[in-house]
């Protein structure tokens, strides 16, 4: 080979693990999130930061979702011009992903990256669930 | 190389840190493989076309039918019966049959072309997790009872979400697996070979503007069509009418027998949509209040036209599948060393990304588990898939999986040749989906601990301290993924034996 490796020659990046927050579907087949805290999280996080997280994502993902005036109004305007408009504007939910994804980056910066930890988005996993990547941060050197 | 990655997540900064290690090894490899889009490796039975704008079943033969037909008739009408009306009584005819025909093309193309609302697959980290959690649930033992349902109450109806197979997901509530196009779909309505895809959440609504106004369509130029022979045979009889315009038979025929049936559709769709119902629910006749007293829909929201709103001018949500996103294979193609582990690399998903060292070291881990463990076993030990081990994991934050050197089988990246192996094993879970529970790969599990595996030879230099490596936590073994590791091991004991 012309390579050779030692385990001990190489750098030891953080090794992860991943938690997945699951969909609540209690409430119909809305786009929301279960606010259980999951146990590997308790020694990195509070429980109060990662719920108000949660409970952020899902209020978002409702604004989206929402049944109303607004969301008629586009429904029937984009019916009428044969839905040629989107070719020019962003649906609403589409602009509301857009705030999700800029939230979700800013809570990782400020919050979540600082522990060890990283939100994905959940839209980068079909809205089926919050991955959440445990970095744990070992010490390794060439003890191995 | 790696010093900078493990020096920027000491000081805890977020910033996205390429898995490119800059070696000059990389750069002459660094462009062959183009950039693949996601559609182009999509596991489901689809037909993408426009590189991925459009989305259609597999089968497609009834669609060019429909179109036809509709092309046919409405050009026979339009050729033939127009010019005779637009003079004998209005020009308005032919503008209101060509607004109707555009809006029915229109709206049949895009029920055809959208996405329904396919729910993508569970990648191998989420269904080992599952997995995971079913097994706690049963006990740990090493027999697991196929995972079935999930309860769970809305709106006060108590309702089952089913485990597909195929996806490896709890199915959401109203969605259902098609098993023509082998896809989860979101709010499943039906396959309909007619427009050639299925109907789920996100084209229910063209779908169901399609079907009404082709009913339009239909009785318009029935109507028409028999206005104009009438009018004709008072002029020179009803024979020799039928003979100047032998085009009008042919459309009369056709509209006739297409009334009854698109009509009939119209109608049950729109009592579908009033309800809040899908086809798939009414024909089950899971809200059907003959199940029960209690038995309601919980979806509806009381009234017609609420629903009715909800259905076709609610938001539409995007799709989940990204269809023309860029595969993020950062798995370089390397110098020929560590050629073993570029079919993994070639193979991953979006998921699962390697530094280079660590696909070295995870294709030695196979080689030394071909060589250390019995081939095609049946019952016992199995190979572990070793997670990342501490010396291994990539230190990429959100990008590394666990390290998972098996090439994921449930986003099956048909790029590499190598992995075409996982067809046939993919297409043995088709046949067990969620009708049938996937029980006899399943039944012979036993899932091997670090402690159980056997320690490797030390046949290459970093082969002893692999010996003492520790995995995080215990690998999670895909069935699926089981011919396809031993045909991939060996052949990296192959190509490694080659250099």
């Amino acid at each position: 080979m012309a390579e050779t490796h030692s385990l001990q020659d190489l750098q030891q990046p953080a090794a992860s693990s991943k938690v997945f927050v699951q969909r609540d579907y209690g409430s119909g087949t809305i786009s929301k999130f279960q606010t259980k805290f999951p146990s590997e999280l308790e020694s990195r996080i509070d429980k109060q930061q990662f719920e108000e997280t949660i409970q952020t994502l899902n209020n978002l993902y409702a604004e989206a979702e929402k049944l109303g005036g607004k969301s008629y109004l586009e429904g029937c305007l984009a019916c009428l011009t044969a839905y040629t408009v989107f070719l020019c504007m962003e649906t609403h939910y589409e602009k509301v992903l857009k705030k999700i994804s800029r939230y979700i980056k800013d809570q990782n910066e400020k919050i979540y990256a600082p522990r060890g930890l990283l939100l994905t988005d959940p839209i980068e996993r079909g809205l089926r669930v919050v991955e959440i990547t445990i970095f744990e941060d070992r010490n390794i050197g060439s003890g191995r | 190389m790696h010093l900078g990655v493990s020096e920027s997540m000491r000081e805890c900064e977020y910033s996205q840190i390429s898995t490119r290690s800059s070696t000059p090894m990389e750069t002459p490899y660094k462009h062959r493989t183009p950039k693949r889009r996601k559609w182009e490796s999509f596991p489901g039975r689809n037909k993408f076309c426009c590189n991925g704008r459009i989305m259609m079943a597999k089968q497609t033969g009834v669609f060019y039918l429909t179109l036809v037909l509709i092309l046919v008739t409405c050009g026979l009408f339009f050729t033939f019966d127009c010019p005779f009306l637009a003079l004998k009584l209005t020009p308005v005819i032919p503008v209101i049959g060509g607004v109707l025909f555009l809006f029915v093309l229109g709206t049949l193309l895009r029920t055809s072309f959208t996405d329904p609302g396919v729910l993508p697959r569970a990648t191998p980290d989420e269904a080992a997790d599952l997995e995971r959690q079913i097994d706690v649930v049963n006990g740990g033992t090493g027999y697991r009872p196929p995972p079935r349902t999930k309860e769970v109450v809305i709106n006060g109806q108590t309702i089952k979400l089913k485990y597909c197979f195929t996806c490896k997901i709890f199915r959401p509530p109203r969605a259902s697996h098609c098993s023509l196009c082998d896809n989860c779909v979101e709010r499943f309505d039906h396959h309909c070979p007619w427009v050639g895809n299925c109907v789920g959440r996100r084209n229910y609504r063209f779908f169901y503007m399609f079907i009404l106004s082709l009913s339009f369509l239909t009785i318009f130029i029935f109507s028409f069509v028999i206005t104009h022979i009438i009018l004709r045979s008072h002029q020179s009889g009803f024979l020799n009418a039928l003979k100047d315009s032998p085009a009008s038979v042919l459309e009369v025929v056709v509209c006739f027998f297409s009334v009854w049936s698109i009509v009939g559709l119209s109608g049950f769709h729109t009592y579908l949509i009033s309800s809040n119902q899908t086809t798939n629910e009414d024909i089950k006749g899971s809200w059907s209040s003959k199940r029960g007293k209690d038995n309601y829909n919980p979806y509806s929201h009381g009234n017609i036209f609420t629903n009715c709103c909800a259905a076709l001018c609610g938001p539409l949500p995007p799709s989940l599948i990204d269809r023309r996103g860029f595969i993020q294979s950062d798995a370089p193609q390397l110098a020929p060393p560590t050629n073993g582990t570029t079919m993994y690399g070639a193979t991953q998903s979006q998921l699962s990304h390697m530094c280079d060292q660590d696909q070295c070291i995870q294709s030695t881990k196979f080689v030394l588990q071909a060589a250390t463990t019995p081939l095609l076993q049946q019952q016992g030990s199995e190979p572990v898939v070793l997670t990342a081990s501490p010396e291994n994991g990539c230190s990429v934050p959100g990008r590394t999986s666990l390290g998972q050197p098996t090439p994921p089988t449930s986003t099956p990246s048909l790029s590499c040749h190598e992995a075409t192996e996982m067809l046939p094993i993919h297409g043995q879970c088709h046949t067990h989906n969620h009708s049938h529970p996937l029980q006899e790969p399943m039944a012979h599990h036993h899932f091997l601990t670090p402690e159980e595996m056997p320690s490797p030879p030390g046949m290459l230099p970093c082969g002893s301290p692999l010996g003492h490596s520790h995995t995080i936590q215990a690998g999670f073994y895909n069935p699926a993924s089981q011919d396809s590791l031993h045909e991939d091991s060996v052949r990296g004991l192959v190509k490694l034996s080659s250099v």
